[in-house]
């Protein structure tokens, strides 16, 4: 029983980072049809950021306020100087052009931060907490990264759901030729969108660093987990993406807690093969064609 | 309203409107009529600033529109309802509305979502739900909502009637009537039914491959048996 309980609560919160990624992910797919293989660097300079701040001498706050306003401007940067140059170009450039621009940064990092491992601290406690004379797998960082987790994607749903930018940045992501004639700017909502996804992959960067170790390919591993989460909700909606990070994270925390942990890469993949069988739209879409 | 003056524009080495001329009057109805390819769409996208003129120019009232970008034309006063019925599927009936009058400075209450589904009753039951499962004529009312809801000077409109089934274009060409006597919108209405769209019009634009035949009176134009006969296939 004891073993359920630390192992599903280990899922949550490495779900919980899932999910983040994932929203990345989604935001931007959304909004340009993109997968941003380059998320995963992109958060991982941000993090850097915050790490100098931080070993400076700063506190741990200004550190996370900075790699998030620098993920927002980093993601805005990207959109405008690279990926606004694909415009009608094919699918496939989209592709090739995020998978280099994720080896740019990585080399990048690598030159100016140093490939060595780095330690980056956590504002909050890494023990679990106690209940009773047991110690339970919940630390006061996972609460954290489950709080800020579901803060983000709720002031993301207000922000779609509830507000005219929101409704923009969608028609936008949409239906490009439809929203300009309806006065819709329709560049300045996907740089908008590149950038609170970089914002939003930001976040995650941070958790995940969180009372651990960085190091310019930290985040490598997350890419494959935060895509599969993000295409088990279906690539499109925000709560999507949140869902299919914990159904991963749990998942994945139960092959590694009663299977054997060196499974986990394949049962990743192998719940990613089973979701598309059955549902090709994702858990969370309803399935309908486009492209007219 | 709005001139249009020796436009010419094309995709690539193509040419599809080859110097047209023509006003649509404030108030009125005008049809821009002719075969497929004719330059009709074209012609709407120029107009709305889809499409870059490589000549000519376009004016509404003593603004030059020429070079003024798409997602500017609706500050301005023109709405333009692209063919293919441009609803946005994923959002709901009144997400699709609320779009259309984000461009207004002055923020105004529900009032005149009200009126959108006073004029379209049928909208008005679905409000909520995704725009994907309206009918084709419902999805044609929704634009032309979505248009008015910017309160436009001009509406340009790309062949409301397609696919559509007689009683409904009966329907929507009415309500056009009305919106032009009442409010005193400039309309300019593409039709590959060129006798519905006589029928409503004012004055009446030929096309043929991308240059300007003839314009004229609407009952001119639908009095002219040869004219019909060579240019409007009725």
């Amino acid at each position: 029983m004891q073993q359920l309980i630390t192992t599903v609560l280990t899922g949550l919160t490495l779900g919980m980072v899932y999910a983040a990624f994932a929203l990345a992910l989604v935001l931007i797919w959304r909004a340009t049809r993109i997968v941003n293989f380059a998320q995963a660097p992109m958060a991982m300079i941000t993090t850097y950021l915050a790490l100098v701040l931080i070993d400076a001498g700063l506190s741990y706050w200004v550190g996370f306020a900075v790699a998030l306003v620098s993920g927002l401007l980093l993601g805005a940067l990207v959109e405008r100087l690279v990926v606004r140059h694909l415009t009608g170009s094919s699918e496939i450039n989209a592709v090739i052009l995020t998978l280099g621009l994720f080896i740019v940064i990585h080399a990048l990092a690598a030159l100016v931060f140093g490939s060595r491992y780095r330690s980056f601290p956590a504002p909050f406690g890494l023990r679990g907490f106690q209940v009773g004379d047991t110690t339970i797998a919940l630390t006061g960082f996972g609460v954290f990264t489950i709080v800020s987790v579901m803060v983000v994607m709720g002031l993301l749903v207000l922000l779609f759901r509830g507000t005219d930018l929101g409704l923009k940045m969608r028609a936008a992501a949409f239906d490009q030729e439809i929203s300009r004639l309806l006065g819709v700017r329709v560049g300045r909502m996907l740089t908008l969108g590149w950038a609170l996804a970089a914002l939003v992959g930001s976040l995650s960067g941070l958790l995940i660093a969180g009372g651990g170790l960085v190091h310019p390919s930290y985040m490598d591993g997350v890419v494959v987990y935060g895509f599969v989460a993000a295409v088990l909700g279906g690539l499109e909606s925000p709560p999507g993406a949140v869902a299919g990070g914990l159904i991963l994270g749990l998942a994945l925390s139960l092959v590694s807690g009663y299977v054997g942990s060196e499974l986990v890469p394949l049962a990743c993949l192998v719940i990613l093969m089973a979701v598309l069988l059955v549902r090709p739209g994702g858990l969370f879409s309803h399935v309908r064609a486009r492209r007219v | 309203m709005l001139a249009v003056e020796d436009l010419t524009a094309g995709y690539g080495p193509v040419t599809a409107l080859d110097g047209v001329s023509f006003t649509a009057a404030r108030g009125q109805i005008t049809a821009v009529l002719g075969a497929n390819g004719a330059g009709k769409t074209t012609l709407l996208r120029t107009i709305s600033g889809l499409v870059r003129p490589s000549r000519g120019s376009v004016r509404l009232g003593e603004h030059d529109l020429t070079t003024v970008a798409a997602e500017r034309m609706a500050r301005l006063g023109l709405a333009h309802v692209p063919e293919g019925r441009g609803v946005i599927t994923e959002l709901t009936v009144e997400e699709n509305l609320r779009l259309g009058r984000l461009v207004r400075l002055r923020r105004v209450g529900a009032g005149d979502l009200d009126r959108a589904y006073a004029l379209f009753p049928a909208l008005a039951q679905r409000r909520r739900q995704s725009a994907h499962v309206l009918s084709g004529g419902e999805r044609q009312m929704l634009v032309i909502a979505r248009a008015l809801m910017a309160e436009p000077t001009v509406l340009l409109l790309d062949e409301p009637s397609l696919g559509l089934a007689p009683r409904i274009v009966v329907q929507i060409f009415d309500l056009l009537a009305s919106l032009v006597a009442d409010d005193g919108l400039t309309v300019v209405l593409v039709e590959q039914n060129a006798r519905s769209a006589l029928s409503i019009a004012d004055r009446g634009v030929v096309l043929n491959l991308g240059r300007l035949v003839v314009s004229d009176t609407a009952a001119a134009l639908a009095g002219d048996e040869q004219l019909r006969h060579a240019y409007l296939g009725f």
